[in-house]
């Protein structure tokens, strides 16, 4: 199966790799999928408190190339953003922007889905 | 070094210069046709075709009669299965199979489940081994067929032939082995092993695509199958079809190559498989052997790179030609079910890689292939959660996963 250039792209040189402090109140984590599945996304932002805006983004992914640029895809995207906005990114951008192919949907909806995780775990930690 | 490395022999071979050489006059001088018994074009052609089939069946210790020649080995199994499930199933309806078995020869299976067989899948251990026991046991009074591999194609663990044969020769049964991945590889011989049939093909030894053969035992006992193709009646009206000469005289050249080549190379390949497995092992930790580590084909290394997906790794060794068992690779979605039969988890099924040496890789290749391989682990493991986790010291089996 031949890749789009921009899979390639952010396969080879990823955005956003790594991780943010987890015990941070201003970080949020998202966790999704399953090892026995082939692809894990582990995506965290960064908010501001007093802006409520996404200042950082880092990830990490265990999965296909499309998995990985997914996600980096994603980190891309939520940076700059309210938490409001992030929350309106739909995979359907993703697989547009990446020129997935129909095998390859899931990998943008586990993106959709970490940065979903990622901003209910940074809200729930932040309630008052 | 030419990039980029084939190190996929276990899928298939280029065509041996050798081979090509002896297959050309049959394409434009000698083309006539095998079955045209009234003028030397045919007398010529028919000459070559029976040369060609007795020096095939040497190799297995059979004689040429014993050789109905196929399109492959897909046809060969389809051909032994479903003859021979037809022919005996007065006998009975039983069959005898096991689930890591080519896909080749688990679907025929299923299709007879739905006419009314009975198909037994006989356990494998984690190394892909059969329990020798359990097949004795499963032999019944309407057992007609049992039907094992000679060589796993994903892991190369290989089944101890002998042992089956005397077991399914004391208990009346018949004994089929896809041999695709064996002939010409390790040492097979059908009396010796007590093989009624043997499925084999030309492509993986060197010789040219969409040639196959099957063995069919013609004394003690003598075998008989119901055609599953109809027509002229050719390879005594067990295959119709006008046959491929040149792709019989192919495969008699490869498979001559091969039997004369057979212990040096097994000895080379086997020196380079482990040097690749020595330097991985060496530059990476996490990384797990699948299939038999001692009975295996000398050809093939099956890995998995624990935390890494396969997909993902292939994309990052572009200049190497491998395989995986990876859910990503396969038109499924699924992973490999030959590593799942084994009880290697699916999260380690996703992270394989089959690498399939051959007569053309040479150590600098291996070398190569190595230093690429841990780079590119390397590299995916920085971006993996699951090896960070497990680095920070987290058990993953008691994560909660969030499936989808």
């Amino acid at each position: 199966m031949a890749y789009s250039e921009k899979v390639i792209d952010h396969y080879s040189e990823p955005r956003n790799v790594g991780s943010l402090d987890k015990s941070d109140l201003n970080v949020g984590t998202g966790l999704v999928g399953a090892p026995e599945c082939g692809d894990v996304m582990k995506l965290q932002i960064k908010v501001d408190p007093e802006t409520k805006e996404i200042i950082d983004a880092k990830f990490k992914t265990f999965g296909c190339g499309s998995a990985i640029a997914s996600s980096s895809l994603a980190t891309e995207w939520v940076k700059g953003k309210s938490i409001d906005e992030a929350m309106s990114i739909q995979n359907t951008d993703i697989v547009e922007e990446l020129s997935l192919p129909p095998v390859k949907i899931h990998c943008s909806v586990l993106a959709e889905d970490a940065i979903k995780a990622a901003i209910s775990d940074y809200k729930s930690r932040n309630q008052d | 070094m030419k990039l980029p490395i084939y190190l996929d022999y276990n899928s298939t071979t280029p065509v041996d210069p050798r081979v090509v050489e002896a297959m050309m006059p049959f394409f434009t001088e000698s083309f006539g046709n095998s079955a045209s018994r009234n003028h030397a074009f045919g007398w010529e052609v028919e000459q070559v075709v029976e040369d060609a089939r007795e020096s095939i069946g040497n190799v297995i210790g059979a004689s040429g009669k014993e050789i109905v020649f196929t399109s492959g080995a897909t046809e060969s199994n389809n051909l032994a299965i479903l003859g021979a499930a037809d022919f005996y199933q007065k006998k009975g309806k039983h069959i005898i199979t096991s689930p890591i078995e080519h896909k080749a020869v688990i679907d025929p299976c299923h299709a007879l489940e739905q006419r009314g067989y009975e198909i037994t899948f006989l356990k494998v251990d984690k190394d892909g081994c059969i329990d020798l026991k359990q097949l004795e046991e499963s032999i019944r009074e309407d057992t007609i067929l049992v039907s094992l591999m000679a060589a796993n194609n994903e892991i190369g663990t290989i089944n101890p032939l002998k042992e089956i044969g005397e077991i399914t020769r004391a208990k009346g049964a018949l004994f089929h082995t896809d041999a695709t991945q064996g002939v010409g590889k390790i040492p097979i011989d059908v009396d010796e092993m007590k093989i009624d049939l043997l499925s084999m093909t030309a492509h993986k030894v060197y010789g040219p695509k969409g040639m196959g053969a099957l063995y069919v035992r013609r004394k003690k006992p003598r075998v008989r199958l119901s055609p599953i193709m109809f027509g002229g009646g050719h390879e005594r009206g067990m295959r119709s079809g006008t046959l491929n000469v040149t792709g019989i005289v192919g495969f008699a050249k490869a498979l001559e190559l091969s039997v004369a080549e057979m212990a040096s190379e097994a000895e080379r390949l086997t020196g380079l498989r482990q040097r690749l497995y020595e330097r991985l092992s060496a530059g990476l930790d996490y990384i797990f052997l699948n299939g038999h580590p001692t009975e295996r084909l000398p050809n093939n290394l099956n890995l998995s790179f624990g935390y890494v997906e396969g997909e993902s790794l292939m994309m990052g060794v572009s200049d190497l030609a491998v395989s995986s068992g990876s859910a990503c690779t396969s038109a499924s979605l699924e992973p490999s079910y030959v590593l799942r039969a084994l009880g290697v988890g699916d999260d380690l099924a996703h992270s394989s890689i089959r690498f399939g040496m051959g007569r053309f890789t040479t150590v600098e290749e291996v070398d190569y292939t190595a230093e690429k391989m841990i780079v590119a682990v390397k590299r995916l493991r920085e971006m993996s959660p699951l090896y960070e986790m497990v680095k920070e010291g987290v058990d993953l089996s008691t994560v909660q996963w969030a499936s989808h």
